[in-house]
C-alpha cells in the first residue's frame, strides 16, 4: 500500500498512521501531543496536514494512513493553522524561557521559533500560578502546561500507575492527582514517566533546577545502580558533578525503553555524598586512620601472606559484591583462586 | 530469566508469586501491568501480602507463608487430574514424569487448603487458568527462594512450566527477578564458592583445565565457603581473614548479633567500599572506591542483558576504581597483572567465559545482548530452553512440603516476613543518602494487620519493640490490611532497627539461602 506525502511515494503497513509513515520517510511533520508509546488523541493539532479531498485539515498522528491518500504537509493553510494553534497553546500560560528548565529542549518553543510567532495575537491569562515544589523530586509549573495530556496518558498507559487525570473544565482545565492534591499527598511513586514526557518545561526534576540544561549538560548513557532489570538511562553532568537523571523521550532501548522508578531517575544523589570515602584507612589503636594507597596495600599484602603462610589459604575468603561490575567480579574471584589459591568467595545473590 | 523483560509482554497469562514487583522491580511491572490492562492477559497472584499486583489479579492465592510447594504440587495436581497437562511436551522435552505424578496425587486441592489456606476452588481455578492460556508466564523472586527449602520451591514451579509446556516460547518460562544491578553477572563471573566462570564447576579436573592454562596456575579443587559458612569461619577461627567488596555482611546477613561477634574474631578484615557501612566500622583497613557512573564496565542484568556503565565523573578523592584496588593487591602479592583498563579485564572475561564469547563492548555499545552469545556473529539468546534444556530432557523433581524452621507459637505468636520496599534499597547505604529516597520513607516501620494492632493495644504510628529468640528492635506501627491477621512485615533497610536482628539463621540445604520470609516474633507497644 503506498500513501503520496508531498509528492512522495511512500509504502506502508496496514494500522500506521500518516505521521508514521511520514517520520519513517524523512518527512518532517512537528508533533506535540503525540508520544511512540502512547496512543494517539490528537488534540494539540499542531501535526495537521492536508489530505486530498478530506473536508477538513486532519491531525496526521491520528488518522490511520489509507491507500492512495494524497498528503501535504506544508500548505499555507497547513501553516496557518498550525501557527494558530501554536498561538492559543502559547496563550495557555506564562510561558517564560528565560529562566524554564527545559529551554532548549521543549517543544514549543521550537514551534514557537520555527514558525515566527514571536507573541500570540492574544492576551495570556492574568494569575499566575504558584509553583508545586514541596516535595524533593518533581517541581510542576502548571503556569507552562500546554493540556497535552501526555502525562496523565503516560501515568496510565506506559506505568500504569493510575495517578494522575484531567481535571476541571474550560479555564479550569488542568492536569494532576485526584481532588487537585499535590504529587507527594497523592498515590503518585514519584517513577516520573510524567516529567519524561512532558514536551513543555511543566514538569522538571527539582534538584536539577538552575544547574544546567539544554546544552550545558552532557549526557552520559549508564545502566541503572539499583535493581536488576538494568534500565538504561543518562546521566546528566556539569562541572563533573552529576546535575540529574533523565531517559530518551523516544527511541530509547530495552529494556526499559525510557522508563525508569523513583530510585532510577531520583535516587543517584548519593554519588556525591559528602560521605563518600576519600582516602585508605587503617586501623591504629582501635580507630581507623587515614593512610596512603602504598601503606594500605603493603599492610593487607603482609598480613594475607602472614596467614596463608600460617594458616593455609583455606583460612581467607572473600565476599564480591552483586553491585560491582562483571570484570571487577571476575578479578575478585581470580584473586581469591589463583593469587591465594581458595574457592572461599561468595557475594550476597541470596540475600 | 528464561524469557526476556520485553517478551513478558506477549503473556496471556502470568502466575506471579513472591515477588512485590511494583516496589521492587517497579519498571518489569510496567509491562505486566499493560499486558493486563492494554491485552487482557490474566493475573494469578500468589502471595501472602496484599500487594499492589492485586488490583490486576484475575485469582489471589493468599498461602500462609512457607506453604510453597504445597500449593504449587497442588496446582500441578489439579491439572494432571483434569487432563490440562501438555504430554507431547511431557513425552518429547522431560523425564521423571510418573515419579512427579507419584508425588503430587497426595496434594489434592483440600489438603493443599488445610497447609496453605489457599480455598480449594481457588486453585482450580489458578490452575486452569495456567494451564489453558496460551502462553503463561511464571515471574518469582526472593520470596519463593529465601526459605529453608527454597531450591524446591524453585523445582516446583520449574515442574509446573515443564508439565504444561509453557516455556521455551515467547510469553511463557520461569522467570526470576534479580534484586541487584549485577547479581546475575557475579554469579556468571563465578563468585560463587563452587563454579568457575560460566558456571563450570571447580570439582571437575576437565573444566578447571582451561583457568589454569589461562591464569597460569594449578587451582583449587575443594569448594569454598557459602557466606554463613564463611561467617560461621570467622566465629569459630578456622578464617582468619576476610576480604568484603561491596558487601554489607553486617546489615544484609541473618541473626546480626552472631555475624558481629563473628567478624570481630578476624585477624584481617578489609572493607572495600564507597561509604563507610556498618561492616567497615569493625574492619582492620577500609579502601575507598569509585562507585556508580564513577568507572567503566558491564552489568548483566535480571535478564542475562550484558550491558555498558560508563565513567561520567571522576570519583572522590584518592578513591579508585575495584578492579584497579584488586590489581593492585595481586600483584603486591606477585600475581604480576597487568590489565589497563576494565575493557581489557573483560576480553580476558570474553576468553574464558563461553556464554561471553561473542559480546565486545563495541557490540553492546547502544544496545546490551544476552547470553549466551557464543561468537561476535550470535545475536544473543533472548529465550532460553526453545529446543532443549541445558542437560537435555528437562527432570521433573520431586518436592514434598515441609514446614518452616521456626513457626509461631505461644512466646512469640507472629510470624515475621521480611523484604524490600519501593523507597529504599537493600542496606540503604545508597538509598538513605538520596534526599527524594530518604523523603518517602525516613523510618523503619512494621506492617501489622488492624486485628492483631487492636488486640495488643497498638495504633497507627505507635513505637514498637519486636523481639524475637535473637534479638530485639524499635519500629512505628503501620497498621494496614497488607500483612493477613497473624503476620507482620518489617523491611530491612533500617540500620537503627534492623530486622536482621531478629531473623533465624537457616538455610536452604542446597543454595544456603537464609529464610527470611519466616521466623517468629512477638510485639509489644513501647511505654
Amino acid at each position: 500500500m503506498v500513501i503520496t506525502i508531498d509528492g512522495k511515494k511512500c509504502e506502508f503497513a496496514a494500522g500506521q498512521t500518516v505521521y508514521q509513515v511520514a517520520k519513517a520517510n524523512g518527512i518532517y511533520i512537528p508533533v506535540l501531543c503525540h508520544h511512540e508509546q502512547i496512543k494517539p488523541v490528537g488534540a494539540c493539532r499542531v501535526c495537521v496536514v492536508e489530505v486530498e479531498k478530506a473536508r477538513s485539515l486532519v491531525a496526521s498522528c491520528a488518522m490511520p494512513a489509507e491507500d492512495g491518500m494524497v498528503v501535504q504537509t506544508n500548505t499555507p493553510r497547513v501553516l496557518s493553522s498550525r501557527k494558530l494553534s501554536v498561538e492559543l497553546l502559547m496563550t495557555q500560560g506564562h510561558h517564560k524561557c528565560i529562566t524554564c528548565e527545559s529551554s532548549g529542549d521543549c517543544v514549543l518553543q521550537d514551534l514557537a521559533y520555527s514558525l515566527g510567532v514571536e507573541s500570540p495575537r492574544f492576551e495570556e491569562p492574568a494569575a499566575y500560578r504558584e509553583l508545586e515544589q514541596a516535595n524533593e523530586m518533581i517541581v510542576r509549573d502548571m503556569n507552562k502546561c500546554v493540556l497535552c495530556g501526555l502525562c496523565v496518558r503516560a501515568c496510565n498507559e506506559v506505568q500504569v500507575n493510575q495517578v494522575l487525570d484531567y481535571t476541571g473544565r474550560g479555564p479550569t482545565a488542568a492536569v494532576g492527582p485526584a481532588f487537585g492534591l499535590k504529587y507527594e499527598d497523592s498515590d503518585c511513586v514519584f517513577c516520573g514517566e510524567c516529567v519524561r514526557v512532558c514536551p513543555v518545561g511543566a514538569l522538571f526534576e527539582k534538584q536539577g533546577r538552575f544547574q544546567g540544561r539544554g546544552d550545558d549538560l552532557q549526557k552520559v548513557r549508564n545502566t541503572c545502580a539499583y535493581c536488576g532489570v538494568g534500565c538504561q538511562l543518562d546521566v546528566n553532568i556539569k562541572d563533573n558533578r552529576i546535575v540529574k537523571i533523565t531517559t530518551p523521550r523516544e527511541g530509547a532501548p530495552a529494556p526499559n525503553y525510557g522508563s525508569l522508578c523513583i530510585k532510577g531517575r531520583f535516587g543517584h544523589d548519593f554519588v556525591g555524598h559528602a560521605d563518600r570515602l576519600t582516602t585508605p584507612l587503617i586501623r591504629v589503636d582501635g580507630e581507623l586512620k587515614e593512610a596512603t594507597w602504598d601503606e594500605a596495600i603493603l599492610y593487607v599484602a603482609e598480613k594475607l601472606n602472614t596467614i596463608k603462610k600460617e594458616h593455609g589459604s583455606d583460612a581467607i575468603a572473600g565476599l564480591s559484591s552483586a553491585r560491582c561490575t562483571n570484570e571487577e567480579n571476575y578479578l575478585f574471584q581470580k584473586f581469591l583462586r589463583a593469587v591465594i589459591g581458595t574457592n572461599n568467595v561468595d557475594h550476597c545473590a541470596r540475600l | 530469566m528464561t524469557n526476556s523483560i520485553t517478551d513478558l509482554g506477549q503473556a496471556d497469562c502470568f502466575l506471579i508469586t513472591g515477588t512485590n514487583t511494583t516496589e521492587n522491580h517497579p519498571v518489569i511491572s510496567t509491562f505486566i501491568k499493560r499486558a493486563v490492562t492494554q491485552r487482557g492477559a490474566k493475573l494469578i497472584l500468589a502471595d501472602p501480602r496484599n500487594i499492589e499486583l492485586g488490583k490486576f489479579a484475575a485469582i489471589w492465592l493468599r498461602q500462609k507463608p512457607g506453604s510453597d510447594v504445597a500449593w504449587i504440587n497442588g496446582l500441578m495436581n489439579v491439572i494432571i487430574s483434569e487432563g490440562l497437562l501438555n504430554e507431547k511436551f511431557v513425552a518429547e522435552r522431560t523425564e521423571n514424569f510418573e515419579a512427579l505424578k507419584n508425588t503430587v496425587a497426595k496434594y489434592t486441592p483440600e489438603y493443599v487448603e488445610k497447609i496453605s489456606g489457599i480455598p480449594a476452588e481457588d486453585l482450580k481455578k489458578a490452575a486452569r487458568l495456567y494451564a489453558k492460556s496460551g502462553a503463561s508466564a511464571i515471574v518469582y523472586a526472593m520470596g519463593i527462594t529465601q526459605h529453608i527449602n527454597g531450591t524446591d520451591n524453585v523445582k516446583s514451579l520449574a515442574n509446573l512450566s515443564m508439565l504444561t509446556g509453557q516455556i521455551g516460547r515467547p510469553g511463557t518460562g520461569v522467570n526470576p527477578l534479580r534484586g541487584q544491578n549485577n547479581v546475575q553477572g557475579a554469579c556468571d563471573m563465578a563468585c560463587l564458592p563452587g563454579n568457575l566462570p560460566a558456571y563450570k564447576k571447580v570439582t571437575e579436573a576437565a573444566d578447571r583445565k582451561p583457568f589454569e592454562e589461562a591464569w597460569g596456575v594449578s587451582l583449587p579443587d575443594k569448594p569454598g565457603l557459602t557466606i554463613p559458612k564463611i561467617i560461621d569461619g570467622a566465629g569459630d577461627g578456622t578464617v582468619k581473614a576476610l576480604y568484603v567488596m561491596g558487601e554489607n555482611p553486617m546489615m544484609s546477613d541473618p541473626d546480626l548479633a552472631h555475624v558481629e561477634k563473628a567478624l570481630a574474631n578476624l585477624d584481617l578484615l578489609i572493607v572495600q567500599d564507597i561509604f563507610l557501612n556498618e561492616t567497615g566500622n569493625l574492619a582492620h583497613v577500609v579502601l575507598p572506591t569509585a562507585g556508580w557512573a564513577e568507572k567503566d564496565g558491564t552489568y548483566t542484568n535480571t535478564e542475562r542483558r550484558v550491558q555498558r556503565i560508563r565513567k561520567a565523573v571522576n570519583a572522590p578523592g584518592e578513591s579508585k576504581p575495584d578492579w584497579e584496588v584488586i590489581t593492585l593487591l595481586a600483584n603486591k602479592l606477585g600475581a604480576g597483572w597487568n590489565y589497563a583498563s576494565a575493557q581489557e579485564v573483560f576480553e580476558e572475561v570474553r576468553k574464558v567465559t563461553v556464554s561471553y564469547a561473542g559480546i565486545t563492548y563495541d557490540r553492546i555499545e547502544s544496545e546490551g545482548i544476552q547470553w549466551p552469545c557464543p561468537n561476535t556473529e550470535h545475536p544473543g539468546t533472548p529465550i532460553l530452553h526453545a529446543a532443549a534444556f541445558t542437560r537435555g530432557k528437562g527432570l521433573f523433581s520431586v518436592c514434598e512440603h515441609i514446614d518452616p524452621a521456626e513457626l509461631p507459637d505461644s512466646e512469640y505468636p507472629l510470624l515475621l516476613s521480611t523484604g524490600r520496599i519501593l523507597y529504599q534499597y537493600h542496606t540503604a547505604t545508597m538509598s538513605r543518602r538520596s534526599k527524594g529516597l530518604v523523603s518517602r520513607t525516613p523510618q523503619p516501620f512494621v506492617e501489622i494487620h488492624p486485628e492483631d494492632a487492636a488486640k495488643l493495644g497498638i495504633a497507627h504510628g505507635d513505637r514498637i519493640e519486636v523481639s524475637s529468640r535473637r534479638g530485639a528492635i524499635e519500629v512505628v506501627a503501620e497498621v494496614n490490611g497488607r500483612c493477613d491477621k497473624g503476620v507482620v512485615f518489617i523491611p530491612f533497610h533500617y540500620s537503627e532497627a534492623a530486622v536482621n536482628r531478629l531473623t533465624n539463621a537457616v538455610f536452604d540445604p542446597v543454595a544456603n539461602i537464609p529464610e527470611y520470609k519466616v521466623s517468629a516474633v512477638k510485639i509489644k507497644k513501647v511505654a
